[in-house]
């Protein structure tokens, strides 16, 4: 006869304390009191109730949570919100002109490219696309976007759609 | 509108993150519930203790076998939509573990951070029994499936006919072959998720990760012994399906429960390891002899088919019946046996036994083309079935095979290919070029629709149908306005919501042609009424006129004779005392017209792949797959559709498998890391091709749905070209390099 019991490693009986924070998310500050280890994920899903970055893995293997740090892109999910007070967050809900409302130009690419299907992973895959061309390594060569994509899962398999609305807006930007 | 290539109506609200799934409707005052999943799989749990989770702050209840609320007795009640026969499983119903992952425990807490947490603090002791799970080391015990409800829909195969095993015997040219997969989980990109919303007299608001509302309301309903309306499902986004969503998935069963017990709002979402501990497309192993006269016809075919299922339902697929549909050989036994392991249900995955069992016949069908001297292609079309002896030799609606052939030929350049194995190279890659054909059912169901105009002039319709990423949204407002004669924005369809007018679960690429009807008789009713109330208008130009002879346009009824003579929706929703005009419809299938015909989609995949002699890698350069699935209703997303099935096709042939250690009956890559789809990289040059098609005695519309029909094609497609790349028969999928070197 087997038992078997879930190991249990040195539990602390207590957990720390929540702690303010403030974050600057798409332009505005904002005050939470979150617990030290919620990732930044969480914190915009969860307390800021900006659901539009997606978890589809939690563990860094899917870019479905991809939002812009400083305009760089990072998965939200492996990070933690009080890493990130002094930076300037981006979401997909902050991407559009706030002004005029105007979609940013991969959003309406998207759209007029068919580029999703659930549309689960196109905030990552849009958060993605606009850091790889704020990174600039890339030239518009199909080939080349294909690989710096590859960090964003879609099961639907939109991908070639994909490709081709980030290339249009290539030819456009140029 | 219809056939118009319009960009998805939803899109706007996907692009801008503004479209909620089921994890995001952040309802006030909400608690998080985290589960626990056993760690063995088989046996019994002896200790299971929550007194540390229980003492943290902010851990308001942890559930288990032993203080569970009570929900239902019978088996009855917790059968749902796509239930195979046997008796369901029933979260933290006893000490008893049946698989790996099970869910054991729910902890339920103010935050989801101490909900983690408290989840990881539960002990539990075990006896553990050895387990069964390896398909392999138990062939020889396969059975017979038992039949049920859902082989209405998945037929099981049809007695044999003519005498295979003598024909085989004497045919001049013949191949056998076993052809094995392994399981695959649909992993969608969104996890399984639920929020329950706590209301007024403890009305439960259920926002579910499902592929039909209408289900889960009744599985709740019927588990938890409440009447339909103390409970209301709402599911506008679905972040994929795949078929996972077919069924009532634990999350819902266990958010419920925490829900009525503690009185609050309640969310609970799996995480992506718990998204391996339920259904999955059964590991099947596969049996075919074929055999062929000299000319090349085919004179025996036997398929067998033996796949898994869990101890306690018998999950069924059809799996060799389409080697029936393909190819009307006088001499053909097919059979399909199950095999009970410790393992949770399988479940419907996309093409679910088309994939499979195509495979198969379509990598047979290559391998026998080749040992006669014969063209695959030439092979297919020598051997064109126009009839389908699996149906009692029904003809088909419509069948344009052939065109899918010719013209997915053209395009692709297959007539440049040479035809000996290892004979196309680019530079140091072999070249290898494979086509297969595909088929999958055309069925339509029950459904029931509303259209409302609304007091400003638009027109609002509704079923609580779903849209997986389908394109439900956008082809239902197209049918809705053409119908009416209205521009597309003003017209709105909504769907994800049991208060809505009943729909069946989005399955069976039935979505189309099903909801697709319900949307046009309820708008012909109402355009119906209209007329009659733009008749009986004071001073109406349509006064005399007869149904058939107005037609409706740019908002208006207009009179064939003179279109100028007109009366426009508005003023007649006006005239009705400023209320809306609405009429509700039900659309059944014509069950008389189709009963003498077998009604499938059929597709042809032609595949080009490059394979690395000396690493073994495949990749598959490109790809054109050619379609006969009806009236298109709308390219653009019809192509997204057949585009993302190729990329299934593609996972599934090089890529994707559940890979379990036998010894544990434990998944051992239930991550997005180990366990691999493609990613954009590996996806290069598609193309689809629809080739026309009119059918109209599958639906009113005259479509076929064609989410999964993409997809079936295409693993045979691309083992077929390795073949004629590496001269190696590959039978066993997913082809990864191991199997090359
Ligand atoms: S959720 Fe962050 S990478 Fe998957
Ligand atoms: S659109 Fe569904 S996962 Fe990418």
């Amino acid at each position: 006869m087997l038992t078997e019991t879930l190991p249990v490693a040195n539990a602390p009986d207590a957990l720390p304390a929540t702690q303010p924070i403030e974050l600057t998310i798409n332009g505005q500050k904002r005050q939470f009191r979150l617990a030290p280890w919620t990732t930044l994920l969480d914190a915009l899903r969860e307390y800021a109730n900006l659901t539009g970055t997606k978890k589809g893995c939690d563990h860094g293997q899917c870019g479905a949570c991809t939002v812009l740090i400083d305009g760089k892109r990072v998965n939200s999910c492996l990070t933690l919100a009080v890493m990130h007070e002094d930076h300037a967050i981006t979401t997909i809900e902050g991407l559009a002109d706030s002004a005029t409302g105007q979609f940013h130009p991969l959003q309406q690419a998207f759209i007029d490219h068919d580029a999703f299907q659930c549309g689960y992973c196109t905030p990552g895959q849009i958060c993605s696309a606009v850091g790889m061309l704020n990174e600039g390594k890339v030239e518009n060569k199909a080939d080349q976007i294909r690989e710096l994509m590859s960090g964003n899962l879609c099961r639907c398999g939109a991908y070639p759609h994909i490709v081709d609305a980030i290339q249009e807006v290539m030819k456009k930007e140029r | 509108m219809i056939g118009k290539p319009i960009s998805r109506v939803d899109g706007p609200e996907k692009v801008t993150g503004q479209a909620k799934y089921a994890a995001e409707f952040n309802v006030p005052d909400l608690t998080y519930g985290v589960v626990v999943s056993s760690t063995i799989t088989k046996g019994t749990i002896t200790r299971i203790d929550t007194t540390k989770a229980l003492a943290l702050e902010g851990v308001l209840e942890v559930f288990t076998h032993k203080n569970r609320p009570k929900t239902a007795w019978f088996d009855m009640s917790y059968k749902d939509q796509d239930s195979p026969p046997g008796s369901p499983f029933r979260p933290l119903h006893d000490d008893q573990v049946k698989y790996n992952g099970q869910p054991i425990a729910l902890v339920v807490a103010d935050t989801f951070e101490v909900a983690r947490y408290a989840a990881t603090l539960i002990e539990v002791d075990y006896d553990a029994e050895p387990c069964e799970t390896d398909l392999l080391k138990h062939l020889h015990e396969a059975r017979d499936p038992e039949s049920g409800v859902a082989n209405v829909f998945k037929p099981l195969p049809p007695k044999p006919r003519g005498n295979s095993a003598a024909a085989y015997a004497n045919a001049p040219v013949s191949m056998s072959a076993r052809y094995i997969h392994g399981m695959q989980h649909h992993n969608p990109m969104e996890m399984f998720a639920t929020t329950v919303e706590y209301g007024r007299n403890g009305k439960l608001t259920i926002y579910d990760k499902t592929q039909g509302a209408t289900n889960s309301q009744l599985y709740v309903t019927q588990a938890f012994n409440l009447s339909f309306d103390q409970v209301r499902v709402v599911s506008p986004y679905v972040g994929g399906g795949f078929g996972s969503g077919l069924r009532p998935q634990y999350q819902l069963f266990l958010a419920v429960m925490a829900a009525r017990a503690l009185k609050r709002s309640v969310r609970v979402s799996l995480t992506r390891q718990q998204m391996w501990s339920f259904g999955h497309r059964p590991a099947t192993v596969q049996n075919i002899r074929l055999a062929a006269d000299s000319d090349g016809k085919l004179a025996a075919v036997e398929h067998e088919a033996i796949a898994e299922t869990s101890q306690f339902e018998d999950y069924t697929e059809t799996v060799v019946n389409w080697t029936g549909k393909l190819y009307d050989c006088p001499n053909s036994t097919l059979s399909y046996k199950l095999k009970s392991l410790d393992m949770y249900s399988p479940l419907d995955m996309r093409a679910p036994g088309g994939v499979t069992g195509v495979h198969a016949i379509e990598c047979a069908i290559d391998e026998l083309a080749y040992k006669a001297g014969i063209d695959p292609l030439d092979f297919r079309f020598k051997n064109y079935s126009e009839k389908d002896w699996t149906e009692k030799d029904k003809p088909y609606s419509s069948k344009e095979l052939r065109a899918c052939f010719t013209q997915g030929a053209e395009r692709f350049g297959w007539s440049n290919r040479t035809p000996e194995p290892r004979s196309m190279r680019r530079g140091h890659t072999l070249i290898g070029w494979g086509m297969a054909t595909g088929i999958w059912d055309a069925s339509q169901v029950p459904a029931r629709a509303e259209a409302v105009l609304t007091v400003n002039g638009k027109l609002r319709v509704s079923s609580a149908t779903a849209d997986i990423g389908t394109g439900t949204y956008t082809i239902m407002t197209q049918i809705a306005a053409e119908l009416l004669g209205m521009p597309l924005e003003n017209v709105i369809f909504r769907l994800g919501d049991t208060d809505m007018p009943l729909a069946p679960i989005q399955g069976g690429s039935w979505t189309a042609a099903t909801v697709g009807s319900a949307v046009k008789v309820t708008c012909e009713a109402l355009a119906k009424k209209l007329f009659k109330l733009a008749r009986k208008m004071p001073g109406s130009p349509l006064a005399g006129a007869d149904f058939d002879d107005v037609f409706f346009a740019s908002s208006h009824i207009r009179l064939r004779r003179d279109p100028s003579l007109s009366v426009s929706l508005q003023a007649i929703v006006d005239q009705n005392g400023g209320r809306a005009i609405s009429e509700t419809g039900t659309s059944l299938p014509n069950v008389l017209k189709q009963k003498d015909y077998s009604r499938s989609a059929h597709a042809a995949a032609f595949v080009e792949v490059e394979v690395d002699e000396d690493f073994g890698t495949v990749v598959v350069t490109r790809a054109v797959s050619a379609v006969a699935a009806g009236r298109i209703l709308n390219p653009k997303t019809a192509r997204s559709q057949i585009i993302g099935g190729m990329v299934w096709g593609i996972s599934s042939a090089l890529q994707e498998e559940s890979i379990m250690d036998h010894r544990y009956g434990r998944y051992m890559n239930h991550n997005l890391a180990e366990y691999h789809i493609p990613v954009c990289a590996d996806v290069r040059d598609l193309d689809v091709i629809f080739v026309e098609e009119v059918d109209d005695i599958v639906n009113p519309l005259g479509v076929k749905g064609v989410g999964e029909v993409g997809l079936v094609a295409m693993p045979a497609a691309i083992a077929n070209a390795v073949f004629h790349a590496t001269g190696k028969r590959i039978h066993d999928l997913p082809i990864q390099l191991d199997k090359l070197l």
